[in-house]
């Protein structure tokens, strides 16, 4: 019978000097394995008398323990190598871009309208709507405009051939929200109008929002409590001033203009506010008693307040956009800078 | 309308300089538009005299002049300019003048020295003929300072007033208003009457009395209306915006300006017998001061004589009898028109006069005589001649009732309570005339005011004398009631956030749009039409938004932008009654942006509808159909609940080359009220049962759309048969020619129990069947 000691010490050389796990098993099946050497060893102990057996049989085992020990250490080393060799050809170079669609937005007057939809109906304002395409009924006389006022000239009226109108404003909603719902009523209502006009400072076709809020307790105060409310939100300037004045629309009364302090040079005067400090931003009011009369609401018990202000312009001033005639010529490196 | 301010100054000073002034006003509502100096920034600048103008020893162009600036000896001035000429007087700056560019100093001109410059209107930056010297008149007081003999350190106040201020359209108005909201003391030019000298009169018929129910005319002989205007009223004339002209024509403007009467003056001479203020008739023409002839409608106010109309009644004169150089007779009109009379009928005419401006918005009907005689005043003062007695020709004027102003509404309309006196003091000072009783105000307002007819004008009147600034701006009090939230309907908001996650850009294109692109997408189109575009690109109501998406991408592909993916929410046009918004879409170029990893590929019609599909959460019934605008082969219509909902397609050639693009866009177009459509989810029972799968694969004609076979098999399914998909379509070898292979996958599930393979392989063997009737389709070997 070989020593098994020297058994042991060959094992220990050949574990060591295989190069990957598929010698490895190889090694062992010679010396672990049905006909392996150390098996052959525990074959050869039957033949022995029973108190040699003995201690030949420990002998062997310790071999057999030395084995696996060392088989075993091998194997980890040896899988640890392969993972690091398979990670290593895995690795990514993650600072490549990822791969798929582009990413597009929302048209910068859209996401204007939403945004001021948004903090109107945290108030409760639900949102309605109204043709563009209006009669004059509902464009002017309903709103106390009659034929030949002055304010007609100052509105600028496309017309069709058919002899409707496109709104000039979108005061109209108003009407139609009141002929077909009772107060107490709170509405917004956005949308295009169209003015024949086009310069530096206009396009033909604009979008404004209408508010409208009637029932038996609203005020002038009020009036002023939501639009302040509403500049200093969408601005996010809770310091924004505000002030209100004098003005004429034929179906408000009081009529106001409101003005903010200049956001673009902070009321020090600059060539966007004319050098005031101030901003036209709206145009509000109480709903004239003539304007209820035409939608039959009883003026003794509900009071009302609107306003309507230009989209566009709050989009300029909130973005810093300096042409109002970049918003509607699409083109897409101007679009994508709102995305 | 714009004014100097020194005007305003002369008739109510509030201790206020000229930037509080401003903002008082705008404060008030008459909001300053522009506040310009009358002159731009220079000093040291004096009336001179040239005394002698030689030629200069070294120099053709030059000369040396003598001159007195009202020192002890004249200086010597070196001077370029050709109107150089003893005895003129001309402005002089002097040595370390600052004028607008440059500065003076004493200097040698060719050799001799010049102790200042004499100046031009331009070198002064003052408007008029820049041409050599600015001649100063024969009484200007040599020596004055340049600037205040010409009262030059005046500001020019533009006005933008509201329609409703038509009381503000004057400086007499104007300094009423400043005294109300001042409380500084007003003092208006003292008018009064003329010595009647002769007896001359012109009779004067009302025949429409409602139009024009007050008419005053008077002679007045013997002017000399080739005198010069006064510097003071030329300046004041000039300094609003209008050009002097000849002195009589200046008076009457002098008097509009001044009192808001619009005047007029008729060469007596040129008059045919009596003044008749009567409708036009139909067909009269009647050629204007402007040199128009305006064709008159029967709803046209003129004064007319036995010839005919001589002026449009409170819009404009009439040529023929406009008063002129040689005019020695003249009749003075002044009239009080209803605005109803007026208003309109100058736009009409393409006309806008400082007079029919006034006239639409009512002037004071209680000063007709007022302005007559201060008109009269200054022709006598500055014309000479002698007046006539006034005509006055009067009818029922409007009347001026008194309103009852609640102060229990004041409060609750302006949200806090305001002090009854100070409401009644501020409506007094306006010149309304107040009586206080318990609880109201009764009002009367003034002649000027037509604005104050109902309680709610006294109320934003009152809150206006009050300061908008001073009411408190409260957050209101109401309700918390929630808003009704529909979850069956998507919001617009919702459909636009899809898209921009689909990779669609959003664009906003204009309603109107060029009727040629209309008719070149569909021949078939009648767009309403704009009766007064801004141009004929833009006259036609959009029919389709695909119009506005094409010439999006044509200008984007000008500007190097090779993959456009836009779409647009909003209306098309087809009535009053049918607005209908619109979802529409167009993609072009690269199906991906370019980038590493993925080979470039042009976007095609499956992209799109695979948008659609995901836009919608679900397969699409796309049908295939003929649309004018779309490729006949790559076209489909989309149903939705049996109605046609859209079309999907590629641009169709024709129309590529047309609007001259390189390959075809895919468009969609869809109606955005069924896209919005959602149905509320509902649950149903899972299955515990395993589900089986059968990949089936069907010859068939090359011609037959899949969506019919789907049809055909998912008609004949058993009900356990969960979905049935298409997951190849595969043509060429192995399948014979114009025949095409379809894949199609079967999956099977029951909610009770596991199918067996019999149950399976008998619903399998009638989808089968249905496919070979319906389809003429085969099982491929």
């Amino acid at each position: 019978m070989r020593n098994p000691n020297e058994v042991v010490a060959d094992a220990l050389a050949a574990i060591q000097a295989s190069p990957d796990l598929q010698t490895l098993e190889q090694v062992k099946a010679g010396y672990l394995g049905k006909s392996g050497q150390l098996t052959e060893l525990l074959k050869s102990l039957g033949a022995m008398p029973a108190d040699a057996r003995k201690t030949a049989g420990a002998r062997i085992n310790e071999a057999k323990q030395a084995v696996e020990a060392a088989l075993k250490t091998r194997r980890d080393t040896l899988q640890q190598a392969e993972l690091d060799r398979q990670l290593a050809a895995e690795t990514l170079d993650v600072t490549l871009p990822g791969r798929g669609l582009g990413h597009a937005g929302l048209h910068p007057v859209s996401r204007t309208l939403a945004r001021i939809q948004a903090l109107f109906r945290s108030i409760g304002f639900e949102v309605a709507t109204g043709p563009e395409i209006e009669t004059d009924f509902y464009n002017f006389t309903a709103l106390n405009i009659p034929e030949d006022h002055p304010a007609r000239a100052m509105h600028d009226t496309f017309y069709l051939q058919s002899g409707e109108l496109l709104r000039t404003h979108t005061s109209p909603v108003q009407v139609r929200h009141m002929q077909t719902h009772q107060p107490p009523l709170r509405i917004i209502a956005p949308g295009r109008v169209y003015r024949c006009d086009s310069d530096v400072t206009h396009t033909p076709m604009f979008h404004q929002i209408e508010g409208l809020w009637v029932d038996e307790t609203v005020s002038f105060a009020d009036l002023k409590g939501v639009l302040a409310d509403f500049m200093r939100n969408f601005f996010e300037r809770d310091d924004l001033p505000v002030r209100f004045r004098p003005s004429f629309f034929p179906f408000t009364e009081p009529s106001a203009e409101m003005d903010i302090g200049c956001v673009m040079c902070g009321g020090e005067g600059c060539r966007v506010c004319s050098h005031t400090g101030w901003l036209e931003v709206l145009g509000c009011g109480m709903v004239h008693p003539n304007v209820f009369k035409h939608v039959d609401i009883d003026t003794e018990r509900f009071v009302g307040f609107a306003f309507g202000l230009g989209v566009e312009r709050l989009a300029m001033l909130r973005y810093g956009v300096d042409d109002l005639r970049l918003f509607f010529e699409n083109d897409l490196r101007f679009l994508k800078q709102f995305n | 309308m714009q004014f100097p301010e020194s005007w305003l100054r002369s008739l109510v000073n509030p201790a206020l300089d000229t930037a509080q002034l401003a903002h008082a006003l705008t404060m008030a509502g008459l909001e300053v538009e522009a506040l310009a100096p009358a002159a731009p920034p220079f000093n040291s600048v004096v009336v001179a005299e040239i005394l002698s103008a030689e030629k200069h020893p070294d120099a053709d162009r030059l000369r040396v002049c003598q001159v007195d600036v009202g020192e002890s000896s004249p200086v010597t001035i070196v001077c370029g300019a050709p109107n150089a000429a003893a005895g003129l007087k001309v402005p002089c700056a002097r040595p370390g003048a600052k004028l607008p560019g440059f500065e003076i100093k004493v200097a040698k001109v060719r050799g001799v020295e010049s102790f200042g410059m004499l100046c031009s209107t331009k070198e002064l930056g003052l408007e008029g003929a820049a041409d050599g010297l600015m001649v100063l008149d024969d009484d200007a007081p040599v020596g004055e300072d340049f600037r205040g003999w010409l009262n030059l350190d005046d500001t020019l106040i533009t006005l933008k007033l509201t329609p409703n201020r038509a009381d503000c359209l004057s400086m007499q108005g104007l300094a009423r208003e400043v005294g109300a909201i001042t409380g500084a003391e007003v003092r208006l030019p003292q008018i009064g009457v003329a010595t009647e000298r002769i007896e001359d009169t012109v009779p004067v018929q009302l025949s429409a009395p409602e139009a024009c129910p007050r008419y005053l005319a008077r002679v007045v002989r013997g002017i000399d209306a080739q005198v010069a205007t006064p510097r003071w009223m030329a300046e004041r004339l000039e300094r609003s915006g209008i050009r002097p002209l000849l002195a009589p024509v200046d008076i009457t403007n002098y008097v509009l300006l001044e009192l808001g009467q619009p005047m007029h003056a008729f060469a007596l001479s040129r008059l045919n017998g009596g003044i008749e203020v009567r409708l036009a008739r139909a067909g009269e023409k009647l050629e204007l001061l402007d040199g128009q002839v305006a064709e008159l409608a029967p709803d046209m106010l003129v004064i007319a004589d036995a010839g005919g109309p001589v002026a449009l009644a409170g819009i404009m004169g009439g040529k023929p009898t406009s008063v002129e150089r040689v005019t020695v007779d003249v009749m003075l009109e002044a009239a009080f028109f209803a605005p109803a009379a007026i208003a309109g009928r100058a736009r009409r005419l393409g006309l806008s006069t400082d007079s029919s401006h006034r006239f639409e918005r009512g002037v004071d009907f209680g000063a007709t005589r007022q302005a007559m005689e201060r008109a009269t005043q200054l022709l006598l003062d500055i014309c000479g001649g002698q007046a006539g007695p006034i005509t006055e020709a009067a009818a029922e004027l409007p009347g001026r009732d008194p309103i009852t102003l609640r102060l229990a509404r004041l409060t609750r309309v302006a949200g806090i309570e305001l002090d009854a006196d100070q409401v009644a003091r501020d409506l007094a000072a306006i010149g309304a005339d107040v009586e206080r009783q318990d609880d109201c105000l009764v009002v009367t307002p003034p002649s000027f005011r037509f604005d104050l007819a109902i309680e709610e004008d006294l109320i934003e009147e009152a809150v206006r004398l009050f300061g908008y600034d001073n009411i408190p701006a409260q957050p209101p009090a109401a309700p918390s009631r929630m808003l009704p939230q529909d979850e069956t309907v998507l919001a617009d908001d919702a459909v636009r956030q899809m898209m921009v996650d689909l990779d669609y850009q959003e664009v906003i294109t204009y309603s109107f749009v060029d009727p040629a692109w209309e008719t070149a997408l569909d021949a078939g189109a009648r767009p309403l039409l704009l009766a007064n575009p801004l141009a004929s690109q833009l006259s036609a109501m959009r029919t389709t938004l695909w119009g506005g998406l094409i010439e999006t991408l044509r200008h984007n592909l000008n500007r190097q932008q090779e993959r456009v993916r836009i779409f647009e929410l909003g209306r098309v046009y087809a009535s009053l009654a049918e607005q209908p918004m619109k979802l529409g879409g167009l993609v072009y170029g690269d199906a991906l942006p370019e980038q590493w990893g993925a080979s470039s590929r042009r976007v095609d019609f499956f992209d799109l509808k695979g948008d659609l599909e995901r836009l919608f959460g679900r397969g699409l019934d796309a049908r295939r159909g003929t649309h004018p605008a779309l490729h006949p082969g790559q076209c489909a219509e989309l149903w939705v609940d049996g109605q046609s909902i859209g079309w999907v397609g590629a641009l169709h050639p024709r129309l590529v080359q047309a609007f001259d693009l390189a390959a075809a866009p895919l468009l969609f177009e869809l109606d955005s009220q069924v896209l919005a459509q959602r149905g509320l989810p509902r649950h149903v029972m899972l299955s515990r049962f395993p589900q089986m799968r059968r990949d089936l694969a069907f010859v068939l004609d090359a011609h037959t759309p899949a969506g019919e076979l789907l049809a055909a098999l998912r008609e004949a399914s058993a009900g356990f048969v969960r979905s049935i998909d298409v997951f190849d379509d595969y043509r060429g070898k192995g399948v014979p020619e114009n025949q095409k292979s379809l894949a199609i996958r079967v999956v099977m599930q029951d909610t009770e129990r596991t199918l067996t393979d019999q149950e399976v392989d008998e619903a399998v063997q009638k989808l089968v069947s249905a496919a070979r009737r319906q389809c003429n389709a085969s099982l491929r070997a």
